[in-house]
This record gives structure tokens, C-alpha cells and sequence, in this order.
């Protein structure tokens, strides 16, 4: 009985420890897209907003990239799709004796390392570009069609073996039975065979349009001049980063929930028709059907709560505004910082006022006036309560690149607070390494 | 239509590699015949129909339909429509909409369509099911759906592969009272596949009954039954009491067989008339009905002594099962007329037959239980 006791608490305690290390992060992150820090961060929580979102909105260069993956995305879902349906298609028709060979072959893209696709399709494709002598604004060295092509190459092959697994359940006697009826073959295809491969076009599809839009390592090579949404977000975090791209990872996570309910709602409703057939009584199914697709999956249930609990949060976003707390919260600071010192508050001031445009204003500030150094001053650095408040506002005058020489004597002056002395705050580390796990 | 469209198979082959499947199969079907290739499993029967419906070719011989050579003819422009062992309904589509495909592949449309599959539906009594789903019918529904389907086709030729295995006994010995009807109203020629020798006696017009890829004999049930062309047919189609032994004498194609229970006397089968000879080991059957208590003061015929093993009772019948003097099982079968049945374990009893319901064949292999 007591052993018994331990068991299940030592196995609660690792499920908690599991599911922690699996979605801590996740929802660590999501989190930090509505906090108005200008770091993205939990702790210290300031207010609730969704001004992040509107920063993220108005981000060209991830909109662009966004947009260009999607314009990918698009590309090689149809793409790999035909190649790998036709690939599938091909085992099955082959020679037995053939098939593990081409079997191998077809789908060894999937283990060869993404950066070597990428690096190969760029060589290729230049070389023949030079072959044709064609002009570096010819598709041969455009950024999309040799990232649709890149990605299409290990992407088809992950297709290939959804239909195949799908294939496999498929009796072919259904194909001799419509011949027999007098289809031609054309006809066999269409109303028989695509019909049952439907579902895996479409599982295809998302499998092929995640990959796609997740893929970093082949694209970096291919991409070239032109950009991703992931290379976008790669230099990003490489120049300093802010929430915007938490709420970027917040809409991620939420269309990929949807898909998620949305598929296994589907998934069951299927499922619930082979049961019924089977049972062959559909009277009594009808009734518990609601009941069938919910029941006997904790999994589901908790996605549902995940996503209802989303559909609040924006509901409550859109009725409140953060722009009082704002204030608290700055006077606090400020508050806090008169007793702890006297030349402080401008620049801190300045930083709470204009959330909207990180990059700009405190690298400058601290820049442009030597005689008023702010938060890059000596004293303020051995100041253990302000080494908080510096974190938060690094990036910001890391995102001004280079700086003025100002900057640069300001980084002399404290390592602390400074440019580089936050990166290696273990702090921030933890902070980028969850938002970088998402790409 | 009505006077029906004949299949012949002339010497055909079937090899798989080395393997034989289909052995010189010659076969005459004549239309609008129920005809059934009745064997043990693998013994190629589903191979024949293939290559009747086209989905393989003979290695060597030809397959006629109505007269025309069928070589190199595709299975969807013969004339023929198969009802496969699995059915192969098309899951995703409905009833009436399976029954139909073949109308909407010649782009009919869905208005005679539907037309179409309500009649097939009246005709196999399923009228209003057309717009289930497959999966959502019985098993003895979608056999006659698939039946419904093949016969929208409009084909010549029926062919039906164990169409009735998958189903439970009842509803087996119902189908094939249904089949028949069917195949006399539509006046097609079925040719019906089976390993029950049951369902080819009761249904067919001819049967062919193969072994290992050979067709051993082509007759009315019958025929197949009473006069076996080989020891194989005679142990496979019903049950039979086998005696082996040596032909001592031949008149008027009756054999005496001398067998370890002595001389015994059986007409040879037509098949073999002329072919065996005295002096040749014979094996001679004899039908459990067949044999017969010796009645007391009788003279003269086939006279074996037995031993009682056990009875068993099956109402209309029941079958004694004894031991012969050699030790070899014999079965008899009396008609349950209400006299009494003191044949207790241990009874010695002397039983008889007639040299005419007995067959005397060359030796042959007998079919494995
Ligand atoms: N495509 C094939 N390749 C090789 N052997 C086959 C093939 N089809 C059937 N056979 C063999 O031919 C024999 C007859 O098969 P089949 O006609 O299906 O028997 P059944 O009388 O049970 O329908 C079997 O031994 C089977 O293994
Ligand atoms: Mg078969």
C-alpha cells in the first residue's frame, strides 16, 4: 500500500518534471508577450498588454520575411506533395526486388544534414545559371525559388512516406473491381485511389507547410539575399530582441492549437464512422458522438482549456488598458531610484514612454550625452537593485549598432549594464534561449 | 442476351515463375450456364477467373468470350464482372452510388444512375438502403451489393469468387437459394468459384472440380458425384468409403477387386471404362448411404463384416461408425425410418452394398481431409 503511494508520487512528480521541461518554456514565452518589459521576461511582471503585438505588426523586416515564408511554405507544400505522392506512387509499382533500393535512395534526403541540401542546392544552381550565363536577377539565384526547391528536396521525402503509409492500408482489389466495372485507369486514380488518399494529402500538406515554415538550416544557404521569417528572426536574436517576437510566438502557438483541435476533431469523426461501421448500429453512435470525440483523451481536453484560456486572454486584452499600470509602474521606479540616488530618471523615463520603437531612443540617449550617462554610469552599475533595470534596457542600445563614440566610452566605463557585459547575464540567457527553442 | 454468352479455355497455362498454377485447363461453358470450378484452396481456381476476366494472361492456350479471342483485351473492355472473395466494395462512396460506378465511368448521368441502382436495389430486396454507407450494412447486404454492382455492368459473363465464404451458415444456405434466383432471371452465364462442394452440387449447372492446378473432371453435379472420373473427385465431393485392391475379373465394365476383405464387385467409372484393366491396383468407393445392413436370408452380392465404433444420430439420418476385419474405418448412413438403432459399441454387424452404387477407379491420390 505505502510503496504503492511512493510510486504514483514519484511518477506525478515526473510527469510534472516531464511536461515542465516539454512546455516551460512555451509558456514561459508566451507569457513574456504580455508583459510590457521591454525585455521579454516574466519576473519581474510590470503590465498586462498586448503592445507587442502592434510592435510586431509594425516590424517590416519580419513581415516581409513572414511573408516570404509563407510564399515558400506555399511552394514546396505543392511541390513536395506531387513529388512525393509520385514517389509513393512509384514503390508501389516498381519491381519488389527494386523497392528497398529505390526505397533508400528516395528517402535518404531526410538524412543528409540540412546545411549540406542547402550549400549543394546553391552550388548546383549557380553552376547552372553560369552554364545558361544567365543575370544574377534570373531565377537561378532567387532567394524563394531555390529555397522552395532546397526544402522541397527532404520535404517530398517526408511526404513520400505519409502516402506510403497510407498506401499500404490501401486493398487493391478496389483498383481490379473498378477496372473490372470498366474504369480506365485515368479513372481508377481519380474516383478510387485519390479519394482514399485524401486525408494523407492533407496530413502531407500540414507536415509539408510546418517544415517549410520551421525550416532554418537549409533556407540560411538558400535564401540568399532575401530573407525568412526564421533568418529574420536568427539575426534578430543575434542583435537583441524584444517581446514582439514572444506575441509573434504567442499567434504561433495559437494557429497551431487550432490546427491541432481542428485535425483530431476530424481524426475522431472518422475514427467514429469505422467504429460505427463495424458495430453497424448508427442509431446509438449519433448520440454519444460528442461524447466519443472527447472522452478517453486528457490531452485534448487540455488543449481545449489552453485554447479557451487564449480566447479570454485577447477578450481581456481588448477591454483593458495597460497605459494606468504603466504609469504605477514608472512612478515605482522612479520612486525607487530617488532613494537610491539622484541622476538617474531620465533616461529611464524616456525608455517606459516609447515601448513601440525599441530600437532607437536609449542607445542614442546614452550616446549623445556624455555628461549625462544614465544607467551606463560607474555608480550605477555597483548598484545591485539597478542591474535589473539595465537588463531590460540593454537591447535596446544594442539594436543601435555600432553607436557613437559615446557608446562605446559608456561600454569602457561599465561592463556591468553595458553592451556585452548583458549577454553574458545568465538571466538573459535563459530569456533568448526560450523564445530561440520556438524557431 | 437470353441465349447467353459462352466462355471456352483452350489448353490454357498459368505459371508463376516454375510454378504452375493452371495446368491445361480445357473448358467449354455454355451461355447462360451456372458453372462452378469447385477445389480445395490454392488449387488455382481464383487463377482461372483471372485470367477469364482478364487481369492475368495465360502463359500459353486462349480464353474465348462468346466466340472472340480475348488476348490482349484489358479487364475493364471484356464483358465479364467479377465479385471478388473480399467483395471490394468501394468504401467511401454509398450503396447506390457503388452499385453505379460502372454507369458513371461511361459518364452517365447521376439521374439514370440513381434510376439504375433503385431497380438493382429492388431486385437483391434492399430498396431504400441506396443511400447507406457500405460499412453501415451486413454482411449478407453488401454481398448482394456487390452483386447489385456487378450486375449494373450489364456483363455476359458473372464471375463469382467464394462470393459466400465470409458468411455464417445460415446465410450462406440462403444466398445460394438467392444466387440461383438471380442468375435464372437474369439468364447470364455465373461462373462460381467454391470450396464447398455443397454450394457447387446445390447451385450449378456443371462443375469443374481441380486439383493442384489440374482439372480433374467437368460434369453435372451428378455426375461428379455418382461417377467420379478420378479418386481425388471421389473422396473430395461428398464422403466416401475407400477399399483398395487388385482387379481379379472385368464384365460388363463391373470389376471384382480383391481387397483385404475379400472379393468385391464395382462398377468402373465411365471416365476410366476401358482404361483399367485386370491386374491393375484399383481403389473402389462406396458411399456411406450406399451401404446397407444385410438383411437376414439375403444371397449372394458385396458381404463385409464390421465392428461398431460408434453411432452417431443426426435426425433424418444417422451413421454408424465400425471398423472393418483389416482394421480400416467404414461408414454407413441409414435413413432414421424409426426402426430401432440397437447397434451399441462392440456389435458385430455384416453390412452390404451394390456393385452398381460402388466405383471402381485406378489407384490416385485422395484428397487430405
Ligand atoms: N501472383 C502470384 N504469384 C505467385 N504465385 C501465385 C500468384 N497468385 C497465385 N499464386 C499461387 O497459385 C496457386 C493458386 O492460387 P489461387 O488461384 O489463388 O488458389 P485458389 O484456388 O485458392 O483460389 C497458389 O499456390 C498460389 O500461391
Ligand atoms: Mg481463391
Amino acid at each position: 500500500m505505502k510503496s504503492s503511494t511512493f510510486l504514483s508520487i514519484f511518477i506525478g512528480l515526473y510527469l510534472i518534471i516531464f511536461f515542465g521541461y516539454l512546455f516551460g518554456p512555451l509558456i514561459l514565452m508566451s507569457m513574456t508577450a504580455f508583459n510590457s518589459s521591454e525585455f521579454p521576461r516574466v519576473s519581474p511582471w510590470e503590465c498586462f498588454t498586448l503592445e507587442w503585438f502592434d510592435v510586431l505588426a509594425r516590424d517590416d523586416a519580419l513581415i516581409t520575411g513572414l511573408t516570404n515564408s509563407l510564399i515558400i511554405a506555399g511552394g514546396v507544400v505543392v511541390l513536395s506533395v506531387l513529388i512525393g505522392l509520385a514517389g509513393a506512387l512509384i514503390l508501389t509499382q516498381v519491381w519488389p526486388r527494386l523497392r528497398p533500393w529505390y526505397y533508400t535512395i528516395v528517402i535518404s534526403p531526410i538524412l543528409v544534414p540540412g546545411v549540406v541540401l542547402g550549400i549543394s542546392t546553391l552550388i548546383f544552381w549557380d553552376r547552372l545559371g553560369t552554364m545558361f550565363d544567365a543575370r544574377y536577377d534570373s531565377v537561378f539565384y532567387d532567394g524563394i525559388f531555390l529555397t522552395i526547391i532546397g526544402q522541397s528536396t527532404f520535404i517530398s521525402a517526408y511526404c513520400m512516406l505519409v502516402f506510403i503509409s497510407r498506401l499500404q492500408r490501401f486493398d487493391p482489389a478496389l483498383e481490379e473491381a473498378a477496372l473490372d466495372l470498366g474504369a480506365t485507369h485515368t479513372q481508377t486514380f481519380r474516383k478510387i485511389l485519390l479519394p482514399f488518399l485524401y486525408p494523407a494529402i492533407g496530413s502531407a500538406a500540414v507536415l509539408a507547410f510546418l517544415a517549410s515554415f520551421e525550416n532554418y538550416n537549409t533556407t540560411v544557404f538558400t535564401v540568399i539575399d532575401q530573407s525568412t521569417l526564421t533568418t529574420v528572426l536568427a539575426s534578430k536574436v543575434r542583435y537583441g530582441i524584444n517581446p514582439s517576437i514572444s506575441s509573434l510566438a504567442v499567434i504561433i502557438v495559437a494557429i497551431t492549437l487550432v490546427g491541432a483541435i481542428a485535425h483530431e476533431a476530424l481524426r475522431r469523426r472518422e475514427q467514429l464512422k469505422i467504429e460505427r461501421g463495424e458495430i453497424t448500429d448508427s442509431s446509438s453512435a449519433a448520440a454519444n458522438k460528442m461524447q466519443g470525440w472527447l472522452s478517453g483523451n486528457p490531452a485534448m481536453i487540455l488543449l481545449m482549456l489552453v485554447f479557451v484560456a487564449g480566447l479570454g486572454t485577447v477578450w481581456f486584452g481588448s477591454q483593458y488598458s495597460p497605459n494606468q499600470c504603466k504609469v504605477d509602474v514608472r512612478l515605482q521606479k522612479e520612486l525607487l531610484q530617488q532613494r537610491q540616488g539622484p541622476d538617474i530618471f531620465s533616461p529611464q523615463g524616456g525608455e517606459q514612454t516609447q515601448p513601440q520603437a525599441p530600437a532607437i531612443p536609449d542607445g542614442s540617449g546614452s550616446g549623445a550625452s556624455d555628461t549625462n550617462p544614465g544607467r551606463g554610469t560607474f555608480g550605477d552599475v555597483f548598484d545591485p537593485g539597478n542591474l535589473e533595470e539595465g537588463e531590460g534596457a540593454a537591447p535596446s542600445g544594442e539594436g543601435s549598432s555600432g553607436g557613437g563614440s559615446g557608446d562605446d566610452g559608456a561600454a569602457v566605463q561599465s561592463p556591468g549594464a553595458s553592451t556585452f557585459g548583458d549577454v553574458f547575464n545568465p538571466g538573459n540567457l535563459e530569456e533568448s534561449a526560450g523564445t530561440g527553442s520556438q524557431e | 442476351m437470353s441465349a447467353g454468352v459462352g466462355v471456352e479455355l483452350d489448353d490454357v497455362w498459368v505459371r508463376f515463375g516454375d510454378f504452375v498454377a493452371v495446368r491445361e485447363a480445357n473448358v467449354n461453358i455454355k451461355g447462360g450456364e451456372f458453372f462452378s470450378f469447385l477445389g480445395p484452396s490454392g488449387c488455382g481456381k481464383t487463377t482461372i477467373l483471372r485470367a477469364i476476366s482478364g487481369f492475368l494472361e495465360p502463359s500459353e492456350g486462349t480464353v474465348s468470350i462468346g466466340g472472340a479471342n480475348m488476348a490482349g483485351i484489358g479487364p475493364n473492355k471484356r464483358p465479364t464482372a467479377l465479385i471478388f472473395q473480399n467483395l471490394a466494395l468501394f468504401p467511401l462512396m454509398t450503396v447506390w452510388e457503388n452499385i453505379s460506378f460502372s454507369m458513371e465511368v461511361k459518364g452517365a448521368g447521376k439521374k439514370e444512375r440513381r434510376h439504375r441502382a433503385d431497380e438493382l436495389l429492388e431486385l437483391i430486396a434492399l430498396a431504400d438502403q441506396g443511400e447507406k454507407m457500405v460499412h453501415e450494412l451486413s454482411g449478407g447486404q453488401r454481398q448482394r451489393v456487390a452483386i447489385a454492382r456487378a450486375l449494373c455492368a450489364q456483363p455476359d459473363v458473372l464471375l463469382l469468387d467464394e462470393p459466400l465464404s465470409a458468411l455464417d451458415l445460415k446465410l450462406r444456405q440462403h444466398m445460394r437459394t438467392e444466387l440461383r434466383a438471380i442468375q435464372q432471371q437474369v439468364g447470364i452465364t455465373f461462373i462460381y468459384i467454391t470450396h464447398d462442394q455443397g454450394e457447387a452440387l446445390t447451385m450449378s449447372d456443371n462443375v469443374a472440380v481441380m486439383r493442384d492446378g489440374v482439372i480433374e473432371q467437368v460434369a453435372d453435379g451428378q455426375a461428379i458425384y455418382d461417377d467420379p472420373a478420378t479418386p481425388f473427385v471421389a473422396s473430395f465431393v461428398g464422403e466416401n468409403n475407400v477399399l483398395s485392391g487388385k482387379v481379379t475379373a472385368l464384365s460388363k465394365n463391373v470389376a471384382t477387386v480383391d481387397t483385404n476383405l475379400g472379393k468385391l464387385r464395382a462398377r468402373v467409372a465411365t471416365a476410366v471404362q476401358g482404361g483399367l484393366n485386370t491386374g491393375d491396383r484399383a481403389m473402389l468407393f462406396v458411399r456411406p448411404e450406399a451401404v446397407g445392413i444385410v438383411e437376414t436370408g439375403s444371397r449372394g452380392g458385396n458381404k463385409i463384416s464390421a465392428t461398431v465404433v460408434t453411432e452417431e444420430f443426426e435426425g433424418s439420418n444417422y451413421h454408424v461408425f465400425m471398423e472393418t476385419a483389416a482394421g480400416e474405418p467404414l461408414k454407413m448412413s441409414l435413413v432414421n425410418k424409426g426402426q430401432s438403432r440397437a447397434s451399441a459399441t462392440g456389435t458385430k454387424l455384416t453390412v452390404t452394398f451394390d456393385a452398381d452404387r460402388a466405383v471402381a477407379l485406378p489407384v490416385g491420390a485422395l484428397a487430405s481431409e
